[in-house]
């Protein structure tokens, strides 16, 4: 399944994440009882050795294989059978995979898309939620109809109409091919950030608002120095999502940014393993390079992103 | 008679600055939400070149589209695809929560590892695979031949393609799904494994008429997400077999070749996507019905 976003439902504030370790012994009831389980306790222990062995297997050999084939060199890449530990051990690899595929270059330009896009879709979000939440203008839950009705659209149905749009904007009249407005400005059109944060916002008292308005605050500083101080969880939340959902990116960025000085990692390996003669050791590097930071994202932020997953999940 | 103009004035005051707040937002959605719907569903009754305006054609492009036999070859694709993708990608993720969540010990790191490859972005998972799909010495024809079973061509053959690309799929976002179900599971009071147990339900009986219901909400949800995002399936075959493959061309990898490869027919490329949105849009709007109500 293909999660770009997580469901528009009850990230409800605040997003701290639920115990994420059941405690050991006396969890909750499940399925199959504590008394039971400490009866089989072999064949628990067994299943459990299993199924680690399975997913070690499943989900992180891969990633293993990923990074010791680019320290391989290229003749025992080639071996067959291939060699499990790299008998010589080779990280320049990885120097020269950032050099010669330019895996630099498009390193540099996704950090830029998506701190660009996390600062755009951060300051649109909020701006509108606090408008929506706290001035509560006319109209304005037809404004936020409008906005959650966009959620409807599946991205692939705008994506010929959204083109056109980006390469000749209406009234404006520019074109924003192979600039990061054509990356930044359609994600912040963004739905789920506007509720998300709409949602937490709703639930700061207004006295504490009126508060500091008493005090001479005008609405911006309000903003400013009360109600984000106050939303730094969502804030956390809506900022990682934002920054995984640029550099994980690959079709709209592919149609937008076609001048290969301007791509992203992802587009630059896809359009590299289509027309180059990298050596796989090289190709593999740069691979890795593309996944480290968002596999230091996630180790950082685990709690966040599967709290902010599990919160937004449903209950029954 | 000065009050209530003084009220007025002050409230168009506060209009103004909220809209002022909201303009940044309003423009955006505008230009990249509402107005493409529109202009989408324009498109998809003209014709384009670029060097006139575009011209009217009426009915035209569903015509073409209908008479493509690659229409029909790539919503059949695609409509495999999801119906695979629904027996791996949606019935694995749930086998898998409910066996984490019987475990008393290392949970947390089943949870980092199911969903570590969720973190890597999509081309790269894809890439990679390419290289385990490799039909020569690539990882898998090697461990096959290891224990003495025979070879496969995986993505370079007919018979072997889709369900290539749905592996790669499910491997790379089954992380997702497993986590919402173990969030859910957690929510399964205790009480009814305890009561039906004690009417003497085995652990199969317990499955069936506890942890299913329970979780039927949380089930109907995440299978129109499920529905809804591999109908959108782009990525998988557009790198491991192309765009020209009849044997797992979709639907997105064809309104990419009308729109931006072979054709450059942007009238075309719109008119399926209208068709796209208009079977998504229903298991869309269900969606959003559903988890609004849960609020």
């Amino acid at each position: 399944m293909t999660l770009t976003a997580p469901p528009p439902t009850r990230v409800t504030p605040p997003a701290t994440a639920p115990a994420r370790r059941r405690p050991r012994a006396s969890g909750p009831r499940t399925l199959i009882s504590a008394a039971d389980l400490h009866r089989h306790r072999v064949a628990y222990l067994v299943v459990l050795a299993l199924t680690l062995v399975a997913f070690c297997l499943v989900f992180l050999f891969p990633l293993y294989w990923m990074a010791s084939g680019a320290l391989k060199s290229p003749q025992e890449f080639a071996q067959n059978p291939p060699t499990l530990v790299p008998h010589t051990v080779h990280p320049e690899t990885y120097a020269t995979a950032w050099d010669s595929m330019r895996i630099g270059r498009y390193f540099l330009n996704t950090v830029g898309y998506a701190l660009g896009a996390w600062l755009v879709q951060l300051t649109v979000a909020v701006a509108a939620a606090y408008a929506l939440s706290k001035l509560r203008p006319m109209f304005g839950r037809v404004v936020l109809g409008a906005m959650l009705a966009s959620l409807m659209l599946p991205a692939a149905a705008l994506l010929v109409p959204a083109y056109l749009t980006v390469t000749d904007v209406p009234l404006l009249h520019v074109n924003l091919l192979n600039t990061p407005w054509a990356l930044w400005l359609p994600a912040a059109a963004n739905a789920f950030n506007v509720y998300v944060l709409k949602r937490f916002f709703d639930q700061i008292p207004n006295d504490l608002l009126d508060a500091a308005a008493i005090d001479g605050a005008g609405r911006l500083r309000v903003l400013w120095s009360v109600v984000l101080p106050l939303s730094r969880p969502v804030l956390g939340v809506v900022s990682i999502f934002a920054i995984i959902g640029t550099w994980k990116d690959f079709l709209w960025p592919l149609l937008v940014l076609q001048d290969p000085d301007a791509q992203t990692l992802s587009v630059a390996l896809s359009r590299l393993a289509n027309t180059s003669q990298v050596p796989p050791t090289q190709f593999l590097a740069g691979l890795v390079i593309a996944s480290v930071p968002m596999i230091a994202v996630f180790l950082i932020f685990q709690r966040s992103i599967i709290g902010g997953l599990s919160a937004g999940s449903l209950k029954g | 008679m000065t009050q209530p103009m003084a009220r007025l004035r002050r409230k168009a005051a506060d209009n103004l600055l909220a809209y002022a707040f909201l303009a940044a937002g309003l423009a955006c959605f505008a230009l990249f939400s509402w107005y493409p719907l529109v202009r989408g569903i324009v498109l998809s009754f003209q014709q384009v070149n670029f060097v006139t305006d575009p011209w009217w054609v009426g009915l035209d492009n569903y015509r073409a589209l209908f008479d493509d036999p690659l229409f029909w070859t790539a919503w059949r694709n695609t409509l495999v695809f999801t119906g695979m993708a629904l027996v791996l990608g949606y019935a694995l993720p749930f086998a898998v929560a409910v066996l984490i969540n019987e475990f008393r010990h290392l949970t947390g790191l089943f949870r980092v590892l199911v969903y570590l490859p969720v973190m890597l972005p999509p081309i790269v998972s894809v890439l990679l695979w390419r290289y385990f799909y490799d039909p020569g010495d690539g990882l898998f024809n090697t461990v096959l031949r290891g224990v003495g079973l025979p070879e496969s061509q995986w993505t370079q053959s007919p018979r072997t393609a889709m369900i290539s690309l749905v592996l790669v799929s499910t491997w790379a976002n089954m992380g997702g799904a497993t986590l919402m179900y173990l969030a859910a599971l957690q929510g399964v009071p205790g009480e009814l494994y305890e009561a039906a147990e004690l009417d003497g339900a085995s652990v199969w009986q317990r499955l069936r008429h506890v942890t299913i219901p329970q979780l039927r909400f949380v089930l109907l949800v995440l299978l129109l997400l499920q529905i809804i995002a591999t109908m959108q399936v782009f990525i998988e075959p557009f790198q491991l077999t192309g765009t020209s493959s009849p044997d797992t061309i979709t639907v997105m990898v064809l309104i990419y070749r009308y729109a931006f490869t072979v054709n450059n027919d942007f009238g075309l490329a719109a008119a399926m996507s209208v068709l796209l949105f208009g079977v998504l849009g229903a298991f869309s709007a269900l969606y959003l019905r559903l988890t609004r109500n849960a609020d």
